[in-house]
């Protein structure tokens, strides 16, 4: 058993999507600081057992950590600049997510996704009331606030005060869509292209597209 | 492109539904205990079919090591929160939706 930290997951990941600095990540963190949890010694105990029956090798599971941190979180940026610039494209994407994503060589393994589109009249934010279910194949893990019980419990009932403390105000005129990603579905929000970036390039347009923007609670501008 | 690609779309609708894209339906108002998808809050509230999912194995028994089998048709159903919350403080057009199951779900006007 290799000396990976099983609490990894506990961490707050990316308060900022597109930080591509990942100094931080080396296999140290504030959690190494006092023993080891209940849940984590049930993990790593659990990857002991499905490493000695041959079921998982250490390696899969550090390299699904390394997809987690290093590729998951940028993929719903790409996916949604290559909206931004292909019509066609966007079409497909809000018909079947699943399957534009593929076609972008993005797998969303067992997800099914449905994106949904702002646009001047609608804007769409994705909460998971129930528990914490988030488009993981395209965000990464999500982070601390997603799963917090303050957002959960008020962004359904009260989204326009939540949204308020994202810095989004929204005018009453366009219509706020809660969506509660409470069973199989997962759900990613296609903001609209802000002003200000006409023929930037794909690369470009998914630099402003941070994670929060594809959840629904800001929107994206050029900086 | 992977063979991935060619599987059944995300939205391919279950041959066999009871409800149709626009039927207005109530959310059952009932509190079985065990593992249940459906918000308490959304039981006993009315809305109408946004989409249809498709079939997927039962949660209810997946949840307790069964295979979930027959799959069960989900929806996707739209609200208003004026009528899922009474003192909403926001415009009368704010939606939500979230997905429920179709034994969860009732014709609207049915008892």
């Amino acid at each position: 058993m290799s000396g990976i930290p099983f609490d990894y997951y506990a961490r707050s990941h990316h308060d900022h999507a597109h930080d591509h600095d990942h100094d931080d990540h080396a296999p140290t963190s504030e959690h190494d600081n006092g023993p080891p949890g209940e849940y984590e010694i049930m993990s790593r105990a659990m990857q002991e057992l499905l490493e000695q029956k041959g079921i998982v090798t250490a390696a899969q599971v550090t390299k699904r950590m390394e997809l987690f941190d290093d590729e998951f979180p940028y993929r719903g940026a790409q996916v949604v600049a290559r909206a931004w610039v292909d019509p066609a494209f966007k079409r497909r994407l809000l018909a079947d997510g699943r399957a534009a994503c593929a076609e972008m060589g993005t797998m969303l393994e067992a997800e099914r996704l449905i994106a949904v589109e702002n646009t001047p009249d609608v804007h769409n934010v994705i909460v998971c009331t129930l528990c914490s279910c988030y488009p993981r194949a395209l965000l990464g893990m999500p982070p601390t606030w997603y799963k917090s019980r303050n957002y959960r419990s008020r962004v359904v009932f009260e989204p326009r005060a939540v949204l308020r403390e994202f810095g989004t105000v929204l005018p009453e005129d366009v219509t706020v869509r809660v969506h509660d990603s409470n069973a199989d579905m997962r759900y990613l929000v296609v903001p609209m292209r802000p002003q200000g970036a006409e023929g930037w390039s794909e690369e470009r347009l998914a630099q402003l597209l941070s994670r929060d923007t594809l959840v629904g609670v800001t929107v994206p501008c050029v900086p | 492109m992977s063979s991935e690609a060619l599987l059944k779309s995300t939205y391919t609708p279950a041959p066999l539904h009871r409800f149709k894209v626009g039927d207005k339906v109530v959310v059952k108002h009932v509190f079985p205990p065990g593992h249940r998808r459906t918000p308490q809050y959304i039981r006993g509230k009315q809305g109408i079919i946004e989409r249809i999912c498709g079939a997927y194995p039962n949660p209810e028994e997946l949840a307790y090591g069964f295979d979930g089998l027959p799959e069960k048709v989900l929806y996707r159903v739209r609200f208003l929160q004026m009528q899922v919350w009474p003192g909403y403080a926001g415009p009368m057009n704010d939606i939500i939706e979230m997905e429920i199951f179709e034994h969860w779900l009732e014709p609207a006007g049915a008892k």
